[in-house]
């Protein structure tokens, strides 16, 4: 009896023991949010020299991009300290900033000489600040990203197909530089046999529930002329987000839709897009350049297969992009705000950024990109750089969330369900829109 | 035996203790026991109740926990009652709730009376029609998007095979016409057995004298049916129309799995949208205001239907 208590006392002790060395030992891991992609594990191979370099463990928290907004946003909404570290998405930075989410990095930046100069503007703009253009900073630029457009350059380069598609639309099959030629290289791979094979024109963004289709209907409307406001007056919205040209734009996006898209491709986003494309179902797909690295792997269609090129210009020759890629903050809610800043100053370091485009992530340090070796570095490496130089990001407010609820809805029942017109869409756009800024008394 | 160990328990009781028990009520005492399960439904059925009351008369937005809160009066309410999407969705979830209820009470019915006959093997057939139920939504969702994919799906082959319309051009999720009658043959589908079940137990609670005497009168099956089964047998179904009624009308995970409430707002039934504006749009004032009228209009319908039911099962 005696042993066996002392036996018990022993093991007792011994767990205890060793739970407290394990508490001590991992007092200062950090937790870093953020979506489940391909870049995110690439941060984790990353974030194993910053452990080695510091001895501050390193924990990750990743969910998949159709619950990241509403899981990581309660998370900050319940002021939940789960995360120390988060890399959140672009149009979240007003509220997080506004709603006391981030901590404000400017007086860190200019203690450790991180300046945002060193980063692309475009990058900074989208980011980091808020408000925008102004220099009061939430967050470091940490994954460049843009919508742009991949292509079967094997299809491409098919004399056969070379020559009947000049004969039908008197130019060279290539990837095109206007949305026209777009739209007419996806009619002509529409229902196309290829290698026994029936395949369609391209993979475009309709996803209804979280952001998909307004970041694909946007990437177009944008070269069409769509504007968010009167750059004299903001808010007005009227004959800005329901112009002509907008119209004309959304038409579009809708036409392309109803000739070039999958059978069934309804509710198609990021996997969506990457399966058709992997899968060999379409000559041309649009998807956020993080999906390229992968793309260019791949054993099916990657390799000399595969092309990339930015997004077509509009019909006035107007040429822009959809911003994509976030900036990592530190969580004011954190008790570890202090590693939490460590972080990020190593992060912000040359080496551990050229490291980080190294392993598949895309760095937004000028040092990296502009480095004379950049656009030989990858395949679609050139592709991303001029992407960057021509992006337009969403209305990044406090108020995102129903913004952009309102547009998902506006553009799903439009080009998906074709319900009403192009400018019954927009104009019932800038409705919805002017109530949520109404709402917010900035109207 | 049973009083000598009431009698020994109760010396072995500390007399302390013995004491503070004897100076407890019965009443007292059926409180102490019940006081536990009444707080934990105070705390998760009756306060959020009157908390989403109180907030559907603010601009409480969950996101936003530093701004101030301001009370609109009935302003919420006055929007929701004129907003035409919201009207929109109500029309989709009455659609959605009548086909569905039409379609399971019709062949829930039938798969029963069938049943009822007892022919051989009943037993491994009813089992085998009670396997959807069984099954978790997220699972069927799942499971019949891939049915209904057109280009890989076995439901799309199969109506190709007997229309020869190529599977392709059968679009089941995205085509606005089929996309609300996808769900409704899902939720037929999975929910079909369960009013089987409800609809079986009435019928074998019909006594068989009934039956008997009938035959002795000569009635024939046609009247037996009409003047016997289905009379006594409707409460029943109604009670199984009153479940699935009430559960269809908040229907949520099903549509959320196979649409998402697409193509466009085809198939965004109420509780879509109420989630949408709660959980993705943040209005959780004018949120709790829309899932209040939503109680108010359950409740008020399921009262109306339970004294309908009441006065059949009295006839």
């Amino acid at each position: 009896m005696k042993s066996s208590l002392k036996l018990a006392l022993g093991l007792t002790s011994a767990i205890t023991a060793s739970t407290a060395v394990s508490n001590v030992a991992h007092a200062e891991d950090l937790t870093l949010c953020w979506a489940a992609w391909d870049p995110a594990n690439a941060l984790v191979e990353l974030s194993k020299d910053f452990t080695k370099e510091t001895g501050i463990g390193m924990k990750f928290e990743f969910v998949p991009w159709t619950n990241y907004a509403d899981r990581f946003l309660n998370e900050l909404n319940s002021h939940g300290k789960l995360c120390d570290l988060i890399i959140g998405d672009s149009q979240w930075i007003g509220g997080s900033a506004e709603n006391g989410h981030y901590v404000k990095l400017n007086d860190f930046f200019d203690k450790e000489k991180i300046s945002m100069d060193d980063f692309v503007p475009a990058t900074v703009v989208g980011y980091s600040e808020w408000p925008k253009n102004t220099p009061n900073y939430w967050a470091l630029p940490a994954m460049g990203d843009v919508v742009g457009w991949t292509y079967r350059k094997d299809w491409f380069s098919k004399p056969e197909l070379q020559k009947e598609f000049k004969e039908k639309y008197g130019w060279d099959l290539g990837p095109p530089t206007t949305f026209d030629q777009l739209k007419q290289i996806a009619e002509f791979f529409q229902k196309r046999e290829i290698d026994g094979k029936t395949v369609y024109g391209a993979s475009i963004y309709t996803e209804r529930g979280s952001e998909g289709i307004t970041m694909g209907a946007m990437d177009v409307l944008y070269s069409f002329g769509f504007q968010y406001e009167n750059p004299k007056k903001p808010y007005e919205m009227e004959g800005f987000v329901n112009s002509e040209k907008s119209v004309k734009g959304l038409e579009f996006y809708k036409a392309l839709y109803d000739c070039c898209t999958p059978p069934g491709a309804s509710n198609s986003y990021m996997g969506e897009g990457v399966d058709a494309f992997k899968s060999g179902q379409v000559a041309m797909h649009m998807n956020f350049a993080f999906t390229w690295p992968g793309l260019q792997k791949d054993e099916n269609v990657g390799g000399d297969k595969i092309g990339y090129f930015v997004n077509p210009k509009g019909p006035d020759g107007e040429q822009f992009a959809q911003l994509g890629g976030q900036g990592i903050s530190v969580v004011s809610y954190s008790d570890k705000q202090e590693s939490a800043l460590k972080y990020i100053k190593w992060f912000a370091n040359k080496d551990v950024q050229a490291k980080w485009w190294s392993l598949g992530g895309y760095s937004c340090l000028n040092a990296v990109v502009k480095d004379p070796a950049f656009p030989a570095s990858q395949p679609y490496a050139q592709t991303f750089l001029d992407s960057m130089a021509i992006v337009k990001d969403f209305w990044a407010e406090p108020s995102y969330a129903p913004l952009l609820q309102a547009s998902q809805k506006r553009f799903h029942d439009y080009v998906v369900a074709g319900q009403g017109s192009a400018k019954d869409a927009l104009d019932g756009l800038v409705k919805d829109w002017t109530q949520v800024f109404q709402d917010d008394g900035k109207m | 035996m049973l009083n000598r160990t009431a009698d020994s328990v109760a010396r072995a009781t500390p007399e302390p203790l013995a004491r503070k028990v004897r100076g407890i009520s019965d009443k007292g005492l059926a409180w102490l026991f019940i006081s536990p399960t009444i707080l934990l439904l105070l705390a998760i059925n009756i306060f959020p109740l009157f908390w989403a009351i109180y907030l559907s008369f603010t601009n409480f937005r969950a996101n936003r926990p530093n701004e101030v809160v301001k009370n609109l009066g009935f302003a919420n309410y006055q929007r929701i009652l004129g907003d035409q999407d919201i009207w929109i969705a109500m029309q989709t979830t009455a659609h959605f709730v009548f086909w569905t209820i039409l379609l399971q009470t019709l062949i829930g019915f039938t798969l029963a009376w069938l049943i009822d006959r007892k022919f051989r093997g009943h037993a491994f057939w009813t089992t085998i029609i009670l396997v959807p139920m069984m099954l978790s939504p997220a699972v069927v969702g799942n499971f019949w998007r891939f049915l209904y994919e057109p280009q890989i799906g076995l439901f799309a082959y199969a109506i190709s095979f007997v229309t020869r319309i190529p599977p392709t051009d059968i679009q089941m999720l995205s085509n606005v016409e089929l996309a609300p009658w996808s769900i409704i043959i899902v939720d037929t589908w999975m929910w079909t057995p369960y009013v089987m079940l409800i609809c079986l137990a009435g019928l074998r609670s019909i006594p068989e004298y009934i039956y008997e005497a009938a035959e002795v009168d000569r009635a024939s099956n046609w009247r037996q049916f009409w003047s016997i089964t289905l009379p006594m047998a409707l409460p029943f179904i109604m009670l199984a129309v009153l479940f699935r009624g009430i559960e269809n009308f908040k229907m949520f995970d099903m549509v959320n799995l196979l649409t998402g409430g697409g193509p466009g707002s085809t198939t965004e039934v109420a509780s879509i949208t109420l989630k949408r504006q709660a959980f993705e749009s943040w209005r959780t004032g004018y949120s709790s205001a829309f899932a209040i009228i939503l109680f108010v209009a359950v409740f008020g319908l399921a009262n109306i239907y339970v004294k309908a039911l009441n006065k059949v099962k009295q006839r």
